[in-house]
Formats: C-alpha cells, sequence, structure tokens
C-alpha cells in the first residue's frame, strides 16, 4: 500500500511538473494535410506556409510555441477542449465558425475553385474569371446559374467541415450530389480516379496535387471568394471570458494580432508566401 | 450538454440507422454464404484446396477491416485498366465497395466459427445415421449442417456484434452511415459529445437487439 502511495504522489509531481513547464508554451494546432499550407514532409516533419509562420509569430509574441498535430474535423472540438490554445490550419474566417470560436486579424487569403480531370465536360464553363459572393451583382448571379445547370446531378466531392462544403450545402448552386472526406488527399485520389465528376477546395491545394502526382487535374468555372468562403485566413482562438482562464485566451488573441501586424510590416508573411504559394497571398 | 441540440439529432441520427442496418444485413447475408462456402472447403480433403480456404481467413483476419476497405475504395481505384472495366460499375460506388469488404471479412471470421463447429460434430451422430442407411449428402445436409448451426450460435452472435460497430468504418469512404451522420452534424456545431453519445446510444440499442435475438434463438434450438 505504501508502495502504491509513494508511486502515485510521485506520478501527482510529475504530471503537475509536466503542466507547469507547459503552462507558458503557447500550442498551436495544425493539420498537416493541406499543402502548402501545411502538411509533412516525407520524414513525418511538419512543413508548411503556416507552420514556418508559426514560428515566426511565435518569435514575435516571445514566448515558446509547440506545433501539435490534429485531424481536420475535431480541430475546432479539440481547441475548445483545450489540447492547445490556437489555430492555424488554413481555416477562414466565417461566421458560423465565429459562433463558436473568435478568430486575429487575417493573414492570408486565396481563392477556392472547382477542379475537373482534364476532358471533362465540366472544362471551360462559360463564367467570369472570378467571383466575389460577398458584392453580388448580375455577374456573379449569372455565374452561379451556369454552375447550378453544369453540376446538376453531378457529384462534387469536398473535405468535410470546410468553407467548400458549407457553400455546397447553402444552396447557392443548387441541390448537387455532396461528397463528403476527411481529408484533402482523399478527395484528390476521387477525383484521380473518377468518383467525382469534380471536387472543390482552394485552387492551390489542386496545383499543388497536380504538380505533386503528375495526374491530369484541372481547374475550371470561376475563382470563389466572399460569402460562404469567408474572409481570409486567421489565428482561431477560443473566446475569451472574464474568469482567470478566459483572461488569458483573450490576452492570446491580442498578442497574435500584433505579432501579425508586426510580421505583414517587416515583410515576413509576404515572403513566406512566396515560398510556398508561388505568390503574394499574404492579406 | 445542449438538450435541444440532442433532440434535433435525434431524427436524423435515426434514420441513419437504417443505412448502418442496410450495411450490416447485406454484408452479413453475403458473408454467410461466403463462410459457408469456405468452412466446407477447409475440411475438404486436397490440401491446396484446405490451405486455399485457409490463406483467405488468415488475410482478412490478421488485417484490419480499415486497410481492408481502403484497398477496397481507394487502392483499387488507381488501377486503370480496374477503372475501364465493367467491374468500374460496382467498384465507383462507396456503397458497394464497403459491402465487398465487410463481407469478405465478416466471411473469413464465419469460416472460422463454421469450421471449429463441423468439427466439434460427435462422430456418433454420423455415424448413426449411416448405419441408418442414410445418404452421405442427406446427412451433411440434415445433420451436420444444422448442428454446426446451432453450435455456432453464440460464436456468431459475437460476430454479428462486432460487424455492426465495424460498419461504422464505412463513414470513411464518405458514406453517410450512422457514424457519418454524426461527424456531419459535429462538422457544422462542433459539440462531439452530444452527437457521439447519442450515437453510441443507437449502437447499444442495436447490440441489445441482436443480443437477445441470439439468446432466444439458442434457446429455441438447444437440445
Amino acid at each position: 500500500m505504501n508502495i502504491i502511495k509513494r508511486f502515485s504522489l510521485g506520478l501527482l509531481i510529475t504530471l503537475f511538473l509536466s503542466i507547469s513547464a507547459n503552462a507558458d508554451k503557447i500550442r498551436i494546432g495544425t493539420e498537416g494535410a493541406y499543402p502548402p499550407w501545411n502538411s509533412k514532409d516525407s520524414s513525418g516533419k511538419l512543413i508548411g506556409f503556416e507552420v514556418e509562420l508559426a514560428w515566426s509569430l511565435c518569435r514575435y509574441i516571445g514566448k515558446q510555441c509547440e506545433i501539435v498535430e490534429q485531424d481536420w474535423d475535431g480541430m475546432i472540438p479539440a481547441l475548445l477542449s483545450r489540447k492547445f490554445d490556437a489555430i492555424m490550419a488554413g481555416m477562414s474566417i466565417t461566421a458560423e465558425r465565429q459562433k463558436v470560436i473568435t478568430f486575429s486579424q487575417g493573414y492570408a487569403d486565396e481563392v477556392a475553385s472547382l477542379a475537373v480531370m482534364k476532358g471533362s465536360s465540366l472544362e471551360g464553363l462559360d463564367t467570369p474569371e472570378g467571383i466575389n459572393l460577398s458584392l453580388g451583382g448580375s455577374d456573379v448571379k449569372k455565374a452561379l446559374k451556369t454552375l447550378t445547370g453544369a453540376l446538376a446531378g453531378k457529384t462534387v466531392c469536398v473535405q468535410t467541415a470546410t468553407i467548400h462544403q458549407n457553400f455546397l450545402d447553402s444552396g447557392d448552386v443548387g441541390k448537387v450530389n455532396v461528397r463528403t472526406y476527411k481529408t484533402q488527399d482523399e478527395v484528390n485520389l476521387d477525383l484521380a480516379s473518377g468518383r467525382c465528376d469534380a471536387a472543390l477546395a482552394a485552387a492551390v491545394a489542386f496545383t499543388d496535387y497536380a504538380e505533386k502526382s503528375g495526374k491530369a487535374v484541372v481547374l475550371t468555372g470561376p475563382t470563389f471568394s466572399g460569402g460562404a468562403f469567408g474572409n481570409g485566413v486567421g489565428v482561431g482562438v477560443r473566446q475569451g471570458g472574464d474568469d482567470a482562464i478566459g483572461q488569458r485566451d483573450a490576452e492570446l488573441l491580442r498578442a497574435f494580432n500584433k505579432a501579425i501586424d508586426q510580421a505583414r510590416k517587416d515583410g515576413v508573411i509576404s515572403r513566406l508566401a512566396i515560398k510556398w504559394f508561388g505568390f503574394d497571398a499574404s492579406m | 450538454m445542449d438538450v435541444d441540440l440532442i433532440v434535433t439529432s435525434f431524427p436524423k441520427l435515426l434514420s441513419a440507422s437504417l443505412v448502418t442496418l442496410k450495411l450490416l444485413s447485406s454484408s452479413l447475408f453475403i458473408g454467410l454464404f461466403i463462410g459457408l462456402l469456405f468452412a466446407i472447403l477447409r475440411l475438404n480433403k486436397n490440401l491446396i484446396v484446405s490451405k486455399f480456404a485457409y490463406g483467405y481467413s488468415y488475410v482478412f483476419r490478421g488485417t484490419p477491416l480499415l486497410v481492408q476497405i481502403f484497398i477496397i475504395y481507394y487502392g483499387l481505384g488507381q488501377i486503370e485498366s480496374l477503372r475501364e472495366s465493367i467491374f468500374w460499375t460496382i467498384l465507383k460506388e462507396p456503397y458497394w465497395c464497403a459491402i465487398i469488404a465487410f463481407a469478405l471479412n465478416t466471411g473469413a471470421y464465419t469460416s472460422e466459427i463454421l469450421r471449429s463447429a463441423f468439427q466439434t460434430i460427435k462422430p456418433g451422430f454420423i455415424e448413426a445415421g449411416k448405419s441408418l442407411g442414410i445418404k452421405n449428402k442427406i446427412i451433411f445436409y440434415k445433420i451436420q449442417i444444422p448442428i454446426a448451426i446451432r453450435q455456432s450460435l453464440p460464436a456468431y452472435g459475437n460476430e454479428i456484434i462486432l460487424m455492426m460497430k465495424g460498419t461504422s468504418l464505412a463513414s470513411t469512404v464518405t458514406l453517410m452511415d450512422l457514424t457519418g451522420v454524426a461527424k456531419y452534424i459535429i462538422s457544422t456545431t462542433f459539440k462531439p459529445i452530444e452527437v457521439f453519445i447519442i450515437a453510441g446510444s443507437i449502437y447499444l440499442f442495436m447490440t441489445f437487439i441482436i443480443h437477445n435475438l441470439i439468446k432466444y434463438l439458442e434457446k429455441k434450438y438447444s437440445f
């Protein structure tokens, strides 16, 4: 009995020490499966635009950081249950997500697009180059009508719990057969195998896949922004509160906003964006 | 606890459990025939035939169900010549890929359950039949199979419950079964606890029904 008591006391102390050692570290959750935003190299190390940006932001904040891997579909629940303190996972700032968490200012933005395999009947749709759903207008309406006609009865694949899924579910392009996947990799695989007539995701996710796999994936239709597609990608943080923990969350949000300001001014975000996206996606 | 969410998601999850039941019953139905066939092959005196049957059950019992589904769904989809063959009309559909994987998996386990049941039949039963001048074929259908089925009921009941839980993997190949719909609701509400508790309760209720059904059958056919 004595041994058990001593052992559990020792365990408790170690646990307490490890918790207090971690208390000052900012833990940042990312998916590691959405290149070029965040992904993993062949040795399993996290790489990508947001991984490097996270390290930079932490230097600006002046605290130690730890990057934690988390499946996309559990990202927000994991933040809420304090598995980590911030999300940097290509997560767009949307009203729906802002009901449960809060976002820093946006640090990068890039458009979404439909992709099909070369030779598909959906190639070369008669739409403007890009539409902004927040602006509206006759151009947007006409483009959505064209898309509604073209996509009727087609299977469109998206990653689950994304702005792309929200857009298809919103009914803006009529009733399409939406198929949802856990990761973007699986969307790409099923697009290439022909199970999906089209897929919707960040345009760079498709160009990155086409480049790396050599598959004949091509973008089609307009690029999308605004509306269901949110207002850029920001750092997701828990909503602050009046208690001590809530104040720490609010403090963290302020720290991230300040760090993003500084990183933008120093040209760090632009430099990293050009490195990973091939164009300046910073905002 | 968000009681509203529990109330609104319950009917959605309930109708999704119909997909789960459909997947379960079709794969069990096909799996039972596969299992019976391979159990008989396994008892064949020809060594090549029995080794082949053993190899099948070894492979499908020795690899995770998730891996089997991924190989059938994503793996076969990568083979270009297959995509141009007529098999693609079936393999294109996630529903059929899931059923093929589940049926092959449960078939392997069922074959083992039935094989051991055949082997535990007391030789006396068969000898008694023979001494009455009954043909071998009739002995097999009227004596061996009914006894084997009765012997394997408890183990098979477990297999049904394991398979029922296994169908939750269908959600990984885009099917909207009970787990798939639960994940979908969570992806828009970000509240996993409420939704998974209801989904879990529905699974538990199905287990309760299956368990009691098997218990009833065991009693009815006891000897």
